[in-house]
Order: C-alpha cells, then structure tokens, then sequence
C-alpha cells in the first residue's frame, strides 16, 4: 500500500522534482546560473520550440500528430521576409499573410487527414516535404536580405521592417532594464491560451474525447471531422507564429534555419505526458517539457559541455520521459484493475 | 466412432471484475459436430480464444486426447492440432498477398523451411488444397481483390490444410451464400469421417439443422443445455441459450398516447420485407431478435448512422432523416449505443465528464465548462440512477460493468428528449444494476418514447410494454407485454414460425 502512495507521488511530481533538482545542482555548480537573466535566457531559448510544441500538443490531443510543424515554422519565415524584403509590405501584412499560410496549411493538414483518411503521420510528412521544396522556389534556393539578387535580375530593396522585428528583439522592463524578450511573453501567453482552451473549455473536453475514444464521441454527437481540422489549424497556425519569431529575431529570411524545430518541439510535447503523472498530452506538462529541456542545455553549457552533446542529452530526457509515462503509470492503472 | 478429443472441465476466466465463463463443462468428440450456440455476450468467444491459445483460463482444465493441454499461444494451439477459424474474416487472410501464399501461409511460417519459395511448387500445392474445399479462383490474383465469401473459404481451406484435429469454426457461413454454405457442408462431413472433432459456432438455425450431430447450449458463461442424440431438440437449444427462465417482473403496460416515431415502408435492405412501426409517447416498445435479425441495422438508421434501404421515418410527423449522430440528437432523438467499451466509455475521462459528453453545450458559459453545475447535475444523476462510485470525480475504468453501463445510460437522461433508443443496454451487466438501469428508464419514460434493443427475451420482458420481434430484417411477431406466450415469442426469434404477413402482425 505505501509502495503504491510512493509510486504514485513519484509519477506524479517526478518530473517537476527532478526539474527542481538540476536547477538546484547547476545553481551551485554552474557559475552564473541562478540570476534573472540567466532565467530569462532559458526562456528565450525554448521560446519558439515550445510555441510549436504547444500546437503539436493540440493534434497529440485527438490522436493525431504533425510532422509539418518544423517546415510551417521555416516556411513562414521565407514568406515574411519575401513579403518584406521582396514585395515591400507592412509588417502587418507579413505577419497576417503568416498566420494564414500557417491556418491553411493545418487546413490542408485535416483535410488529408479526415476527408482522405490519409494516415495522420504520412499526410504531415507529405505536407513537410512539400512545404520545405515550396519554400525555396521563389528565391531558387537562396537565402533573402536586403539587397539580394532576385531570379528576375534586379534587386531586392525592401527591409524588414522595425517593428517586425520589434517582435523577435525587443526587450521589456521588468524591475530589471530590458529583461523579458517579447518572444517569452507570446510563449507564456500561447501556453496559458492552449492550457485554458484544453482543460476548460467544452471544445477542448471534445477534443480529448476524440483522442481517448474517437467512436464515443462521435456516438454523442460530437463532429469529429471538424475538431481534427481544428487541431491541425491550431498546429498550424502556433507553427506560423513560431517562424515569424525566428524571422524577427535573425532579421533575414534564412533558408538554413529551423532545422532542429521539430524534434525540439515534439521532444517537449512528449516530455509533457510524463509531467503530473498526466500520461497524455497537456499543455502545461508541454511548457514544461520545453523548459526542462532549456534548464538542462543552459546548465550544462555553462558548465562547458560541448555544443554537440545537446542533441545526446535532449533525447535521453525524451527517452526517460518516455519510460516515466509509459512503464511506471500504465503499471499503476493496470493494477487498479 | 466417439472418443472424447477434446475435454474441458470446470474453465473459468474473469476479465477484472468481469466473469465471462463460469465453470464451463464440456467434450468434444472426435468425428462429431459440436454447434455451439449462445448469445452476444455468452462467453462463446472467449472459450474460443482460450482453446485457441489467446487467453489462458483462471482456473480449470483442458485435455486434449487425454493429455493436459495448456496452450500459450495461437501457434501452439495449432501445433497441438487444434485449428481456429475466426469469425472476423480478416484475421484470417492477408489481403495484399496472393491467393497461394494464402492458402500456404502456415506453411511459410514454420520455422526450419527453406529460404526461397518455389512458384511452381507452391501453386501446385496450393491448387490441391483449393480444390478440397471446393474452392475455384485464380491463384495468382491478391485476396484483396476478392470478395468476402472467397476470403472466408480460403481461411476455412487454410484451416483444414492444417490437418486438425479440432477444428474450430466461429460463425463460418456469416458471409458465404447458400451454395458456398452447402459446399462448406460437403468438406465438414469429410473431415468428419476423417475423424476431426469440429466445434462449430453458430446462430443460424438452418446450418444448425444441416450439420450438428450435438448442440451446446451457452449463457451467461455456462453451458444451459446440452442436445445430442437422433432427434435434435432444436427449440430447446434456442430455449436454453436465450433463457428459459423468465423473469416474475410484473410490468404495468402503458399504452402510450400519440405517435411519436414511425416507421412507415422501412425496408432494411432492398431484398428484405418492409418494417412499419409506431412508437407513442410513454411507452417502451423492445425490439428483439438473433444476431443478423437486423436489430443493429435499424438502431443505426434511427441515429443517423446509416441509410434504409427505402421508406420513410416520421418523428412527430415530420420526415426524420437524420444525417448524423448531432443531427439526430438535434432533433430530440438520444441513442445508447451497444458495445459500451467501444462505442461510449471515455477511459480517459471521470465519471462527470462521461456523462456530460453529448451536453457540453448545456454545461457551459461561452464555451467555458460550468463546473458547479456540472457537479451538481451530475450528483443528482449518480444518486438517483444509483452509481456506486466515491464521487463523480473518480475515473471511469475503476468502476465495474454494471456501473458504467449506468453512467452510459445516465448520459442519455440528463437532457429530456422525445425518442431514446437503448441498443443492448444490459449488456455484460449483472442482475442488481440491471434492475436498477431497467427501472430508471420506466419510471421517466412518460414524456418521450422509449425503444429499447436486446437479444435476451427475458430482458425484452422485464423493461417492455410491447415486443417486436426481428427476423432476417423484418417484423415476425408482435406482442404486448400482458401474458406473452413464451414458446410463441422464442419460436419466432429462432425464425421457426412462419414469417407473419405485416397485416396480420398489426392487429
């Protein structure tokens, strides 16, 4: 019996402990980590992978998943600096063209998925495929700033403008000067959006409905077609804002970057079933799977890991946060049986 | 002639609180047909999965000409001799494979055989055991691309190539037509005289009649009857499956007043007799029938879930032709679903939000769920409908069968409607909550009208104020609920009676 309350407790709060743990281990160890700046930095650097990761949480929900995040992501970060750089717009025209490829994208995504029954995860690797080519055909496969050289011959003279790249650069006043990047500010309002649409709000319970018994659910009168292609929306349009960061923050259109985006965000969304003991997806559990993996990264490249050691360490997290969610709670629910 | 093949004494086995066979009893002699017969739910293909090597039993044993026989798995079930052909034809055929590499599949898939096939080889063994089924298709097209009778022959010349010794048919003729049924026929009685004990599950009475040497009656996880000898007592087989003893209930027949829902010229499939129907608010009609009847066909055309073949529905006098579940529920008409594991438990949900599943819409401010109110609707429901639970908090896995039926029935009455349709709402239900199910859904059916499905009569007895009885999708009986003549009612369910005249039924 006391087996089984240690057991439970350790699911349960196992993983908010050992988060707990290292950042007590590398405030001790690791000079300069513990500070606000130190902790705002950990922020900034799972930003944009969590904003991703809390769309990805979303398809998780009804038993789906999308492989295109990542290209989304890239995706509209070529097309914000194309409408920039290229075809001189606002920045408000960027970033709604942005969210809209990225709404449509997830669009196509349900589509695929409910309409032709194609298998959630091929449709969303056809999409990524699709989307990685699509992005370098306007620009023949170069990167864009000021300046370029377009396929017609003349140049590029739009620029990006300031106050899209107020988005990805500018900083806030918090009892410190300049301390909260925006980025971190989007990222804790997205998480707070997606944990209280999921947990309390009807659609979400729908949702969840759909992933714990798809043929209940639509017994009771639910549309199942429809919320699907919400989630992939969700998804796509959280992959969208996440390019649209990045481009802010690296202020070019960069056709190299965003490659480790959808691990990243997919590591943390997994990461999130093992927080709570919940052993599904949830949006809190997936903002703090972002965070405990850029806790440990920021901690141990203060303490002088080599750069190429972080993909290592990321997927050990990924794969004991695995076993948490799958050997030690499944354990628990079989013997309530 | 009959030594035993095949002996099991005193099987049990418990799924969690669920005891799916009770002490099962029985031999299987060798050269005979054994017809298994037993309602959804009997526990038929559990003691399938169990001598087939799927399950292993809690208790009890099994022997196998006279020696112990424990299999662990499917293989060394087969291995011991012991063949299973299994009701869902898929899982015997592999669709993207050609008919030979069917038909050989044991054969490639013992350990020890050569590396690489050869074609011609195989085609010739192949062909023979094709032919000793009576089976004629091309060999080299994929089973995917034949229909599903083929597919169910190529799994019962799978099986007979195998060299059984018990050979365990589930349901074999479900989807052959009578020619295919007959040929089917021609290879038992020689594998009969080869000797092989054949376990043969089946409702259909016509097959029963054909090939059964003895009838094994099964309910509730028992053997209730057991037939052999020259003249078969088939209605007592029928009897003993769907229960002779029917409850003392007394129901206080309500005649309801105005039509609610008819069924006018509803035909079930385009071969099949037309159903007409009247239900009238306050009043509880059972729809009753074997599996095949047409029982389920029509609760799913009644919920949007499929189309009739031809004829109408009137809800209230308008048309109702639902598109889907929401419009049906739209318009006033709620549906229990049979199967509740697969069709309406939520595992991952609490006991509240299982119940409030279909009226989120009702438990919420702008989209955002009322919790106080959802807790106390749904107090009041797990009071009155009686869920033993700690709160409507606890997870729905953790209570037994019977209380999460409630819950699944319960769901339907937190919001009044006009027709609630309960497909087998008894179903893997003990005798306390089904008293406790039944009785709830008298007692609030004044306003709407109620159509409840179920294939046990005694069920159809206990909650009903009419009976209709479905036979090969249409109406062969009709009663109300006021001294019913028993062998009257299980003649017509077992489709011994003449199918009645629509006339005729409707007085």
């Amino acid at each position: 019996m006391k087996k089984d309350i240690l057991r439970e407790f350790a699911i349960r709060f196992g993983f908010i402990i050992l988060a707990g743990l290292l950042v007590l281990f590398f405030s001790i160890f690791a000079n300069g980590f513990a500070g606000p700046r130190s902790a705002v930095f950990i922020f900034q650097s799972v930003a944009i992978t969590g904003i991703l990761a809390l769309g990805v949480t979303c398809t998780l929900v009804v038993d789906g998943f999308d492989l295109s995040i990542g290209s989304v992501a890239t995706s509209a970060l070529m097309l914000s600096a194309y409408m920039m750089v290229v075809l001189e717009q606002s920045a408000v025209v960027a970033v709604i063209a942005c969210l809209l490829m990225g709404a449509a994208v997830g669009f196509v995504n349900g589509i695929l998925i409910v309409k032709m029954r194609v298998p959630d995860l091929l449709a969303t690797l056809g999409m990524m495929f699709l989307l990685i080519g699509l992005q370098r055909i306007p620009t023949e496969g170069r990167s864009i700033s000021t300046g370029m050289r377009l396929p017609g011959g003349e140049v590029a003279d739009g620029t990006f403008a300031e106050g899209f790249l107020w988005l990805g650069r500018h900083r806030i006043d918090l009892f410190l000067e300049k301390l909260i990047p925006v980025p971190v500010i989007i990222f804790l309002a997205i998480s707070v959006l997606i944990w209280v649409f999921l947990e309390k709000t009807r659609h979400g319970r729908l949702m969840y409905a759909i992933g714990s018994n798809e043929r209940a659910a639509a017994l009771a009168g639910t549309n199942v077609f429809n919320y699907k292609i919400l989630a992939y929306m969700i998804s796509g349009v959280t992959a969208s804002i996440g390019g649209i960061l990045l481009a802010a923050r690296l202020g070019r259109g960069d056709i190299a970057s965003g490659n480790n985006l959808l691990l990243d965000s997919v590591a943390a969304a997994l990461i999130g079933f093992a927080v709570l003991g919940a052993a599904k997806p949830n949006a809190f559990g997936t903002a703090i799977g972002a965070l405990f993996v850029g806790i440990l990264l920021q901690g141990l490249t203060m303490m002088n890991a080599p750069y190429y050691t972080q993909d290592f360490v990321k997927g050990a997290v990924l794969v004991v946060a695995l076993i948490f969610t799958f050997a030690l709670s499944s354990r628990v629910r079989g013997g309530s049986h | 002639m009959s030594d035993v093949a095949c002996e099991i004494s005193r099987l049990e086995k418990s799924f969690g609180p669920n005891q799916v066979l009770r002490g099962i009893d029985m031999k299987l002699p060798s050269g005979q047909v054994s017809v298994l017969m037993g309602a959804n739910g009997a526990g038929k293909s559990t003691l399938v999965k169990i001598l087939c090597g799927v399950h292993s039993p809690d208790t009890g044993h099994i022997k196998l000409f006279g020696s112990p026989f424990k299999p662990r798995s499917p293989i060394e079930a087969s291995r011991n001799g012991v063949i299973t052909v299994h009701q869902s034809i898929n899982d015997g055929v592999i669709p993207d494979l050609d008919v030979t590499s069917n038909l050989l599949l044991d054969n490639l898939a013992q350990p020890g055989k050569r590396m690489f096939l050869k074609r011609a080889e195989m085609k010739a063994r192949a062909a023979k055991i094709a032919k000793s089924v009576g089976f004629d298709a091309d060999l080299d097209v994929a089973v995917s691309r034949l229909g599903i009778a083929d597919r169910q022959l190529i799994a019962i010349a799978r099986a007979v190539a195998c060299n059984p010794k018990l050979l365990i048919l589930d349901e074999p003729t479900s989807s052959l037509s009578a020619v295919e049924a007959k040929r089917l026929f021609e290879v038992i009685k020689t594998l009969k005289r080869d000797g092989v004990a054949i376990l043969y599950i089946s409702h259909r009475m016509s097959d029963i009649r054909a090939i059964a040497d003895r009838i094994l009656a099964m309910r509730d996880g028992q053997i209730s009857g057991k037939f052999e000898g020259e003249n078969l007592d088939y209605e007592g087989a029928v009897t003993a499956m769907l229960g002779q003893k029917m409850s003392d209930f007394k129901i206080d027949v309500a005649e309801g007043s105005s039509p609610v829902l008819q069924l006018s010229d509803l035909r079930l499939s385009d071969e099949s007799d037309p159903v007409e129907i009247t239900v009238s608010r306050g009043e509880i009609v059972a729809i009753t029938g074997l599996l095949g009847s047409g029982k389920s066909l029509l609760s799913s055309i009644l919920f949007g879930l499929e189309k009739p073949a031809s004829g109408k529905v009137y809800l209230e006098g308008t048309i109702f032709e639902p598109k889907s579940p929401a419009d049906a529920i739209y318009r006033g008409v709620h549906m229990s679903p049979k199967d509740r594991a697969n069709n309406a438990v939520v595992g991952d949900f609490d006991i509240e939000a299982n119940l409030t599943l279909p009226f989120t819409k009702n438990f919420s401010n702008l989209g955002f769920i009322d919790r106080k109110r959802q807790y106390s609707v749904c107090s009041d429901m797990i009071d009155t409908i009686g869920i033993v639970c700690q709160s409507g908090k606890d997870a729905i896995e953790t209570l037994s069968g019977g209380n999460q039926q409630k819950v699944i029935v319960g769901r339907w009455l937190l919001k009044p409607c006009k027709v609630l349709i309960l497909d087998e709402p008894f179903q893997g239900v003990d005798i306390k909550a089904r008293r406790d199910i039944g009785g709830h859904i008298r007692a609030t059916s004044d306003n709407r009208a109620t159509l409840v499905f179920v294939s046990e009569l005694d069920e159809a007895i206990e909650i009903a104020d009419r009976i209709i009885v479905l036979h090969e999708k249409a109406i062969v009986g009709e009663h109300v609920n006021r001294n019913i003549d028993l062998s009257e009612l299980l003649s017509q369910v077992s489709g011994n009676s003449n199918p009645l005249k629509q006339a005729e039924v409707i007085e």
